[in-house]
């Protein structure tokens, strides 16, 4: 073996020899380290697969969402308006859509009602997202009422409970027909709540949305890529904030370490005394103690990392759940696609590993150049 | 400023870096000005002993630089979702004019760290250490420029917007843009490939021929080709090698062939190039002290070996590089 190689290894040994000989002071330590990465790690995994549920999400949504303002405020789309449009080169498809929230008092909750054509849902029944129907206690051919803001009982038989697979976005969904809509709601003839534009080429997305600012100045397009971005700075947003919350631990862990390092024990430096006596040099001591802290900083990311990993991808993150995805009275379940990424270690490394070896460089240093009579004595 | 983890790391990695060096600095004087070999008083020997630390926390901060010039680029990529027109960390990178000052500050400061640390392993090999002040003199040197560094990272995140618009690499590297980048993209394949491999040819042979004989005059003509050679490979993967990979003749993006699409071929090139030219410019860096007594059986041994290394790197980067241009279905040239 090449003598370098050699000398590191012999090193190494000598070193885990010595961490194992004052195990009690070095599990300390670790545990404390691999408690630090566990939760800075945990934030990382959950954020990171939350921003990738929402982009798989949003994956399938219109690219472009048409709304039309009145006095600063989303109003209903007037018969006609859709006309007004056109045909704008590059857009495959434009319809109007009709959706709206509705009140339901028995699981103080609500609903999206969403109409759609008449192929899909026959007049008279729904189709239900999973988790209002879990709330509901409703399953296929139930028939259940509901009583429209004016006043009057609909009753509606279910039809189909929607795959669980969309249950991210159909947790609280209604589907009916349009004509029972219009009926429910009271909403006026040929009027839509909005409108969904199909676009084939993603380039040209920015330039329909201009056209279309151009040529209904009462209207707010809202691109898909903006939506996708919105929730992306929303994560990473909640993320920068707990980490905030946590530099404080990063902090409290720096000192620990840096006091770790530096109360060294008698027999700790009777022990650099003597291997200086016997020839080590000042760089070997260092190298040694450098070593120490790989190992060190290397078994406590791992045990660490691992733990998060689990904890987020089969405990469902139940730490941080409250904090960083929201909440609603009808919350879908989701499990977590696993994912881990390289931007996402390397960025925990910085938080973790970079601040452990700044603390103890100094007191490496000063237990490194320890003279070797004035320990022994 | 955009409040991202990526970010808050990056700054705090080169703050601190910034902060030990600062700490670094008035012990740096303190060796200019009282370091004397000879004499036993008791502040020599602390000196001497305080040598240790800061060589273990240059190396620290140095190795931190590295990891953080990794980092910065990937997040510059992993950002491009946040702006409008931007497409990978090239768009990210051209959101304000802080980007790319910011981003070659880093690699210039990662190659004189680079000769810096060589320096350093020179100096602590010879019995008297010769270079002690020299090496000091440089420090106080690099601490501005690490400064200058971590404020042009600073100013580049603060002005970090989401929504801003931005050229993508389609319309920066498109060979009109008067920018470096653009000038260099724009060298059509046939010049650009003759100057890639005439300097890397160059700089492998006067790497060999300074591994064979460490003479004083082979080791600066090393340290000059291995800086030709690092501009010319740049330039070559900007006009060419890049196009071969994505097979796509107007893709120039530098940044986009690190990405999981095209199987990280990106990092088997960098890396081996950077390693090289450190090695190369570190080679070149120690001539001017081949004659110290001292240093004169230890120097030439050691840049022969970096020669060695430079050697070793700049081929692997010109075998791999024709192996990605020979493996493409692309044809630029008939």
């Amino acid at each position: 073996m090449h003598p370098w190689l050699e000398k590191q290894r012999h090193l190494i040994d000598f070193t885990l020899a010595a961490l194992a000989r004052r195990k009690a002071k070095n599990i300390g330590l670790l545990a404390a380290y691999a408690l630090l990465v566990f939760v800075l790690a945990s934030l990382a995994l959950f954020t990171q697969a939350l921003r990738k549920e929402a982009g798989f999400v949003l994956a399938a949504s219109p690219e472009v969402i048409v709304q039309r303002m009145v006095a600063g405020r989303h109003d209903l789309i007037p018969p006609g308006y859709l006309d007004k449009i056109g045909r704008l080169r590059g857009v495959q498809k434009k319809e109007g859509r009709l959706w709206g929230y509705y009140y339901d008092p028995v699981v103080s909750a609500n609903y999206t009602f969403m109409a759609r054509p008449a192929e899909e849902v026959a007049s008279g029944s729904i189709m239900l997202g999973a988790t209002l129907a879990r709330a509901r206690g409703l399953q296929l051919g139930n028939l259940i009422s509901f009583r429209s803001y004016a006043g009057k009982l609909f009753s509606f038989k279910v039809a189909a409970l929607l795959s669980p697979d969309s249950e991210l976005l159909a947790a609280d969904l209604v589907l009916l027909s349009e004509e029972d809509f219009r009926a429910f709601f009271d909403y006026p003839a040929g009027h839509y709540t909005d409108i969904a534009l199909s676009v084939a080429n993603p380039q040209e997305v920015r330039n329909i949305a201009a056209k279309l600012a151009n040529a209904l100045p009462d209207s707010r397009p809202i691109l898909r890529e903006e939506v996708l971005r919105t929730y992306q700075s929303i994560f990473d947003w909640r993320e920068g904030i707990v980490l905030t919350v946590l530099a404080g631990a990063i902090l409290a862990f720096a000192l620990l370490a840096w006091d770790k390092a530096s109360g060294l024990s008698a027999e700790e430096k009777r022990e650099i005394g003597i291997l200086k006596a016997i020839g080590w040099e000042t760089g070997d001591v260092i190298r040694m103690k450098l070593w120490e802290g790989v190992l060190v900083s290397l078994s406590a990311f791992l045990l660490g990392f691992v733990a998060a990993y689990i904890h987020v991808f089969y405990f469902g993150a139940a730490i941080f759940k409250p904090v960083l995805q929201g909440w609603a009275v009808l919350y879908p379940s989701f499990t977590l696609v696993p994912a881990v990424d390289g931007l996402q270690i390397a960025t925990l490394a910085f938080f973790t590993i970079f601040p452990y070896s700044a603390a103890v460089l100094v007191p490496i240093w000063r237990a490194a150049t320890t003279d070797p009579d004035a320990v022994m004595r | 400023m955009l409040f991202q983890p990526a970010i808050i790391a990056l700054l705090l990695a080169s703050g601190l870096a910034v902060l030990m060096l600062a700490v670094a600095a008035p012990f740096a004087v303190q060796v200019i000005r009282r370091w004397d070999i000879a004499s036993g008083s008791e502040l020599q020997l602390a000196l001497e002993r305080r040598t240790y630390l800061f060589s273990t926390l240059l190396g620290f901060v140095f190795a931190a630089q590295l990891g953080a010039l990794l980092l910065f680029v990937f997040t510059a990529d992993r950002l491009s979702v946040m702006f409008v027109g931007a497409m990978c960390a090239v768009g990210t990178l051209n959101v304000n004019g802080y980007g790319f000052a910011a981003l070659l500050t880093q690699i210039g400061v990662f190659f004189l760290a680079a000769m810096w640390l060589t320096i350093n392993h020179a100096d602590s090999q010879a019995r008297d250490y010769p270079l002690v002040r020299l090496k000091y003199g440089l420090l106080l040197v690099l601490l501005p420029l690490l400064a200058g560094s971590f404020w042009l990272e600073l100013q580049y995140f603060r002005g970090l917007k989401a929504n801003v618009i931005t050229s993508c690499c389609g319309s920066l590297f498109s060979g009109e843009a008067k920018t470096i980048a653009g000038e260099a993209s724009g060298l059509p394949a046939q010049p650009a490939i003759l100057l890639f491999y005439a300097a890397l040819t160059a700089a492998v042979a006067a790497a060999l021929v300074h591994w064979r004989h460490a003479g004083r005059a082979s080791g600066y003509v090393l340290a000059a080709t291995s800086g030709g050679a690092f501009v010319a490979a740049i330039t070559g993967i900007l006009s060419f090698v890049s196009l071969y990979i994505y097979e796509h003749p107007h893709h120039h993006c530098p940044f986009c062939i690190l990405k999981p699409e095209y199987d990280y071929q990106g990092y088997a090139l960098y890396l081996p190039l950077f390693v090289a030219t450190a090695a190369g410019l570190g080679a070149g860096a120690l001539q001017p002290f081949a004659r110290i007594p001292s240093l004169a059986t230890s120097l030439p041994r050691l840049s022969a070996r970096l020669a060695g290394v430079a050697a070793v790197g700049f081929s692997i980067f010109s075998v791999l590089a024709s192996y990605f241009v020979l493996a493409s279905r692309l044809r630029l040239l008939e």
